[in-house]
């Protein structure tokens, strides 16, 4: 790390030669420069440092605003009727209220995993130093914080090095903040300009927090070979205690799984964890077990198998408690940011807080020591187990049939389910003893227990669901591979010419929450596929998990079927939410690795390099959180695109193209200066498609680039047009836009397509060296 | 409220919490209003989603019956998403293959000119897309396409758009779709 600050401060000192009060002393910053890469045009970027590359990309990729609500109601001078673009009290009209609400929910993404980062480092610093290095990979990862590196400018190199990029990330989040507040910005462009940043400085977060917890805890190490891990409610063995983690923030059920090793308790419970904190255990401790995405919290706590639940912080549904007190499982709060409204304890003898869990005295404690959380979840659940005997609270069939007979087939629960399940049809076939309707809502229901909330005769129907799908859930037993963080620089280095010459035709990233249209299969079969035409497929978070929930006609399930590297046919899955940074970082060292464009604080020109180069797509098929939000702006900014599903509309607004508009596509050619047509690649920058096929078309066509070769283009189109014919059943009506020249045309197609072409009076263009970027040209034409 | 029936008079949105605030769909209360609207407009256009293909009623799916609109009416048609794979199998061939957030997306723009290039549509009938997915782009119409009208065929009352069913069975839905389609055939078409 190249900048050091010395900080004296003396509250009050008394000497022989006199007394000195509120003494402060800063010596600035000490360069110890090893790092030779000159430092770029943006260390540290301010709100408005990067604000013309991002007017750039909202130029092309304009907003297309679908209110989630016609009011605004953040005021007192509100509720303010901003219908038809109307504006309000303060003069904000609804396109730069639709922003606003977007910078907010990306604020409160961002802050969760830079809160999520700080309370990290801090926690590690204290247990191993700030001396500690940051090693993420060995010799086969030099360029350790490329995020870091691009952003800040920085090259950390210990764990004290974080905190100076925390401070950072975190003064830009409380500027960012201020902005929604009333009267601070009016312009619609200006507040995405500050979405993208509130991305950036999250993907910052999100790849401190990953690094010094991979440094630190051992976990995997860049390795395409992290262990198979198990996964599946059926995976979890109920003949012994559980632990249930749930949550973002491993350490907790770090103080779990030392507490059990160090007593010798290691085989005799089990560990299982739900959302990202599952991920991350099982990249602490390979025989913990995932059970499944967020969308399997209510099933798995009403099926009583859990003896002790664990909440450390963020997407933990709020009624946690409630479900814990009816099947008698006393929770622990481990997370500041997540109390529960229990009693803090932290401060109490371990024996005592046992004792009151286990006599029922309390139903949960907070505990705020990660190490007293490990030995009172362990010491609780060994005796609990025995007296708790799996309490679960889901109804046996004969319950299920004689309370669905109570339904008034009133319809307020498919019209409060997200998925509008058809629940009434499954109620009446159930009332006539037939579950088989109800089993078929299973692997749809994305668990949000909505349709009990309005059910006007009170019947517990996610229950009646997961009872009816119970053989299902038993039998789901799946392999993951463990998150293996970051890519290796090798890894890039094989790769990065093939991807951005186009030959490898895309890397596509599944990543993001369990709210999915039709279930988490899709996300299954939408990896397979792309990993069977060997694109590079990179997973996180509960996309990774819903990924591994299939198996295929050889039992095995697509971990199990591809290889973990970062290359052609893989399927990579880096870990939890923060190791999206990873994903990120491999982009930019594709351009920093492979192309040998400086790092350091060199924002625009790396997102320029991967906009025009790295065909790389994102997908959250099932985007539910502020945090998805978060994330996905980071990628915009960086000239990524992500495709959502179709509740992702709810998110507002979309960044779309207009392929119909030429004079929105041209690019500089960096050789000459000269302005060139590359038609719609990439054609969207945040969109929401409404079926699977669809995402599938695009996610082929998305992964276009204006620097492909010819040979690359035509691989990419062939896929395009391989699966627009299988999934639509037609030609693509625009093949003409990605055609360049002859050579770009797939050898097997050639015929239709220039009879295509002829038709549409297409022309042949250049390939340029694309760049959006005038001062990137070398030589302008005379 | 004679001749209306109870529920229609007062519509509430399919998804009981989607509630959008001050300005709300109008209700059809008969067939004849969509007729009206169909007739009056310039340019019309029909998107249709790929739910209309998933709808089964009776031993016909909502997609049959809206080819025939279609075809009874001369109103131009855009399939979202895989839909087009539906209408193909039924020898059917949509002006246009588009997807929901992109034509939602030239809609708003008053500048474009049709997918046909011949001018600014007036009138677009929206079918078959998930409804949250509907409601939010019936939403973005409402308040960026201040010259469209835009009007649902689906059995579920959506409070976006300019005109909207209220809550119906899908029977009573193809009820009225067999009465709209009836109105064009009886006089020739559009």
């Amino acid at each position: 790390m190249s900048r050091k600050g010395v900080n004296v401060k003396i509250d009050e000192l008394k000497t022989d030669v006199g007394f000195i009060k509120n003494f402060q002393l800063s010596i600035g910053k000490v360069i110890e420069e090893k790092w030779t890469e000159p430092m770029g045009p943006t260390p540290f970027p301010s709100l408005t440092a990067l604000r013309e590359w991002d007017m750039l990309l909202l130029q092309r990729y304009k907003p297309f605003y679908m209110p989630f609500c016609d009011v605004c109601c953040l005021c007192t001078f509100g509720k303010c009727d901003l219908t038809g673009n109307k504006r309000g009290a303060c003069g904000i009209n609804m396109a730069a209220q639709q922003s606003r609400i977007v910078l907010l929910a990306c604020c409160i993404g961002a802050a969760t995993h830079i809160g999520h980062a700080r309370h990290l480092v801090e926690h590690l610093i204290e247990k191993f130093g700030h001396k500690y290095p940051i090693d993420i990979g060995g010799l086969n990862v030099k360029v350790e914080a490329p995020v870091t590196r691009l952003v800040c400018g920085v090259k950390p190199e210990t764990l004290g090095d974080l905190e100076e990029v925390l401070n950072y990330v975190e003064t830009q989040l409380t500027h960012l903040l201020s902005v929604v507040h009333t009267g601070q910005e009016g312009s619609n462009l200006d507040f995405e300009s500050k979405v993208f940043h509130a991305g950036m400085v999250d993907q910052v977060g999100m790849e401190v927090a990953d690094i010094a917890q991979i440094a630190t805890y051992g976990f995997p190490k860049a390795d395409p070979e992290a262990p198979l891990v198990d996964l599946g409610f059926g995976t979890v063995n109920i003949e012994k205690p559980v632990i249930l983690c749930i949550g973002h923030n491993v350490v907790p059920s770090v103080g779990i799984i030392d507490y059990m090793k160090e007593n010798g308790l290691d085989g005799e419970i089990e560990v299982c964890g739900l959302c990202c904190t599952a991920h991350d255990t099982t990249r602490y401790y390979k025989r913990a077990k995932i059970v499944g995405p967020i969308s399997w919290q209510l099933r798995f706590l009403r099926s009583g198998v859990s003896d002790v639940v664990v909440l450390d912080e963020q997407c933990i549904r709020t009624d946690t408690l409630l479900e814990c007190q009816n099947v008698k499982a006393p929770v622990i709060a481990a997370s500041e940011k997540n109390c529960m409204g229990l009693p803090n304890r932290t401060n109490d003898p371990t024996d005592a807080i046992v004792e009151d869990l286990i006599s029922g005295k309390i139903p949960g404690a907070l505990i705020l020591d990660p190490e007293k959380v490990g030995e009172v979840a362990v010491k609780v659940a060994l005796k609990v187990a025995p007296l708790r005997k799996k309490l679960k609270a889901i109804p046996e069939v004969e319950t299920v049939i004689q309370r669905a007979k109570e339904c008034k087939q009133c319809n307020d629960c498919r019209r409060a389910c997200p998925q509008d399940l058809h629940i009434p049809e499954a109620m009446k076939a159930a009332a006539e003893e037939n579950l088989a309707k109800f089993a078929d809502l299973y692997e749809l229901c994305i668990g949000c227990g909505r349709c009990e909330e309005a059910c006007t005769v009170g019947l517990p129907v996610h229950s009646f669901i997961v009872k009816a799908g119970e053989k299902k859930l038993k039998e789901e037993t799946y392999k993951i591979r463990a998150g293996r963080g970051a890519i290796q620089d090798v890894e890039i280095r094989n790769v990065g010419s093939p991807i951005v010459l186009g030959e490898i035709p895309g890397v596509v990233a599944f990543v993001g929450c369990a709210n999915y249209p039709k279930g988490g299969e899709e996300v299954a079969e939408m990896c397979t596929e792309f990993a069977n035409r060997r694109y590079i497929v990179v997973t996180s978070g509960c996309a990774a998990m819903s990924a591994g929930m299939y198996k295929n006609g050889d039992g095995k399930t697509p971990y199990e079927t591809f290889t973990g590297e970062f290359a052609a046919g893989g399927i990579v899955n880096v870990g939890s939410c923060v190791s999206n940074s990873h994903i990120a970082g491999a982009a930019m060292k594709i351009a920093s690795i492979f192309a040998k464009r400086n790092l350091r604080a060199n924002y625009e020109e790396i997102a320029d390099y991967i906009l025009n180069r790295v065909g790389a797509v994102g997908v959250a098929w099932g985007a539910m959180s502020q945090k998805a939000a978060s994330i996905a702006s980071g990628f915009w900014r960086l000239g990524v695109p992500v495709i959502v599903g179709p509740h992702g509309t709810k998110y507002r607004r979309m960044l779309l193209g207009r392929s119909d508009r030429e004079e929105d596509w041209y690019v500089y050619d960096a050789r000459t200066g000269e302005k060139v047509y590359v038609g719609p690649a990439p054609e969207h920058l945040f969109y929401a498609a409404e079926t699977k096929e669809e995402a599938m078309v695009m996610i082929a066509k998305f992964c276009m680039r204006p620097n492909d070769t010819t040979k690359g283009r035509a691989i990419k189109l062939t896929h395009y047009i391989d699966l627009h014919n299988r999934l639509y059943g037609t030609m693509p009506e625009d093949i003409h836009l990605f055609v360049r020249t002859i050579a770009d045309i797939p050898v097997t197609m050639k015929d239709e397509i220039i009879r295509i072409l002829e038709e549409k009076n297409w022309k042949e263009s250049v390939i340029p060296d694309p760049t959006l970027l005038p001062r990137m040209i070398r030589q302008w034409k005379e | 409220m004679e001749g209306v029936k109870k529920d229609m008079a007062t519509a509430e949105p399919w998804q009981t919490a989607e509630i959008p605030g001050p300005k709300k769909a109008l209700v059809i209360t008969k067939p004849e209003v969509v007729v009206a609207m169909i007739k009056k407009a310039k340019r019309p256009i029909l998107v249709v989603g790929h739910k209309a293909a998933e709808t089964r009623i009776g031993n016909r799916r909502l997609i049959d019956y809206l080819i025939k609109l279609a075809e009874r009416a001369a109103i131009p048609v855009i399939a979202t998403a895989h839909t087009i794979s539906e209408f193909s199998k039924r020898g059917y061939k949509p002006m246009g293959l588009m997807s929901a957030v992109d034509i939602g997306n030239r809609l708003v723009d008053s500048g474009w000119m049709g997918v046909d290039g011949k001018g600014q549509y007036d009138l677009a009938l929206f079918v078959g897309l998930p409804y949250y997915m509907e409601w939010t782009i019936l939403s973005g119409l409402k308040h960026f396409a201040p010259n469209l009208k835009t009007i649902t065929l689906d059995n579920f009352y959506h409070p976006h758009a300019s005109w909207s069913f209220p809550n119906i069975s899908e029977k009573e839905l193809v009820e009225n779709l067999k009465t709209i389609i009836s109105k064009f055939e009886e006089e020739g078409g559009k």
